[in-house]
């Protein structure tokens, strides 16, 4: 996922964050602008975007009637997949997702699973035969940098727009009624992405910066700032100090972005 | 992971299999087990049996791929169709996808890349038995078979998980501990360099139990790297008593 990036800007980027500053104006924990829409699809069951400055990424979330997993017979079924559509980067081709698609894919699921978000045992319609399932589709329509976070809270937010229909069982099969409730979302996680420059870490890398980073670090907190999951990328290394400093900021700045968008 | 259906930890303190908390489990590691690979390696963690092949560096195909100013690291994480309990379709999965990928960024840091542009280095990890933690011993022998295939690196990597089950942080989870657990956090450690190059986690912890879960995790890594020490030493140090 590499564009290039002239030497000149290289330096310039890692010198002013040497000196707590960044190109684009940011302080080191600050995050771009964040907007958040719900509800933009209306075929989909629940939809939502997030914008992370100039990133941009739209998830629609569409519910069916399936089979559960065999280890969990009466609970509802997650899935979460990425796409990294060609119109949103020149790095971006057509085909089967990349690494970097079902990693991001993974963050985000991760995220949503580990905090226990959705209530997945309300989902259920018949134990071991049938349950709701949830696909929430990632898709990315302008990369400018940490698709990781905006991605994060597209999905919540979606998911906190998505409704499930109303349904009767009658003599083994499902009526649906007219009508629809909101899924059971219990809790709202937000993951924090730091990125490695120069020993440095900063909040919210874009683009740029995410070509000049030497690792990354993402951090899943729920409401009550217990982490849920965690992610290191890029072929960089962090200390031990530095990873405890992302999950003190972050966690901080996952209460800010929680208390904004009023979760 | 789910709910708790039975106790991971009994009145003693001890874990199923009889670990105290800050226990590993029985290691036995193997340096240059197969011919063909320019390196190689084998562990057992528990009931992980995994091997690890290097080859190269070698000419890369397809040639578009190479890099004018380093080496690519490719790397394939895969799990043998009989290596768990229901059989696993031998068609890389979602999960192994992720594996391979964060497998490699926990290798590269330790390499000297630039050494060799317009080539390849190939890592195989194949887990020919899973018992929770085949990220971690996977990366262990990864790391050797790198060392065996006399690829110049700043350090070797180990890693090792910790977690959280039944409340109490816990070291080197097995299989049953890592599904019904509260949380998994592997990590892999430079030992030398004393910097992390892997660090995932699921489940729920505050602040302080991660915090807590990592450190074990790395005292883990130390008690293992002397034991990925030995096994090379014991690989080579026998070589030279042949010649003499």
């Amino acid at each position: 996922m590499s564009t290039v990036i002239t030497r000149v800007k290289q330096r310039q980027i890692a010198q002013l964050i040497a000196k707590g500053k960044r190109l684009d104006g940011r302080g080191l924990t600050d995050y771009r602008e964040i907007k958040v829409e719900q509800g933009i699809i209306e075929r989909a069951e629940g939809s939502a975007r997030v914008c992370l400055g100039k990133t941009e990424v739209m998830v629609g979330t569409k519910i069916e009637v399936g089979e559960p997993f065999s280890d969990t017979p009466d609970e509802g079924v997650l899935t979460v997949n990425a796409e990294l559509v060609p119109l949103a980067s020149p790095t971006f081709e057509p085909g089967p997702p990349d690494e970097n698609s079902i990693e991001l894919a993974r963050i985000v699921d991760r995220g949503i699973r580990e905090s226990k978000a959705i209530d997945v045992g309300k989902l259920c319609i018949e134990p071991g035969k049938k349950v709701f399932v949830i696909f929430v589709d990632v898709y990315v329509l302008n990369h400018d940098g940490n698709l990781i976070d905006a991605s994060a809270l597209a999905a919540i937010a979606a998911l906190l727009n998505t409704k499930m229909p109303k349904y009767e069982v009658e003599e083994d099969k499902i009526k649906i009624k007219p009508g629809y409730t909101q899924i059971p979302i219990r809790r709202h996680p937000v993951t924090v992405t730091f990125a490695k420059i120069n020993e440095k870490l900063v909040v919210d890398p874009w683009l740029d910066e995410e070509q000049v980073m030497d690792a990354r670090l993402s951090v899943a907190f729920d409401d009550e700032g217990n982490i849920c999951a965690v992610q290191k990328g890029g072929s960089g290394y962090f200390t031990q100090k530095q990873v405890l400093e992302a999950v003190a900021i972050g966690r901080e700045k996952a209460n800010e972005i929680r208390k904004k968008l009023g979760w | 992971m789910s709910q708790k259906t039975e106790k991971l930890i009994d009145k003693k303190g001890l874990r199923l299999d009889g670990r105290k908390p800050d226990e590993l489990r029985p290691i036995k590691i193997g340096v240059g087990v197969l011919s063909n690979a320019d390196g190689s390696a084998y562990i057992e963690q528990g009931k992980n049996k995994i091997l690890a092949a290097v080859y190269g560096p070698r000419e890369l195909h397809p040639k578009h791929m190479a890099l004018p100013d380093r080496t690519v690291l490719r790397c394939r994480y895969h799990m043998a169709p009989f290596s768990v309990q229901e059989r696993k379709s031998p068609a890389p999965s979602r999960r192994e996808i992720e594996l391979s990928k964060v497998i490699r960024e926990a290798l590269e840091p330790s390499i000297f890349l630039e050494y060799y542009p317009r080539t390849a280095i190939d890592v195989f990890i194949e887990v020919l038995q899973a018992d929770g933690g085949t990220r971690c011993a996977s990366i262990t022998a990864a790391s050797l078979a790198l060392a065996d295939a006399g690829i110049p690196m700043r350090d070797l990597v180990v890693a090792c998980a910790a977690g959280k089950v039944d409340d109490t942080i816990v070291l080197d989870l097995m299989d049953e501990e890592d599904k019904i657990g509260t949380a998994d956090v592997p990590v892999a450690l430079m030992p030398n360099l004393n910097v992390i190059t892997l660090l995932q986690m699921d489940g729920i912890l505050t602040p302080e139990e991660f915090e807590k879960a990592v450190n074990l995790a790395i005292e883990g890594c130390k008690k293992i790297y002397t034991m990925q020490k030995e096994a090379l030493r014991a690989k080579y140090v026998a070589v030279k008593e042949v010649e003499e």
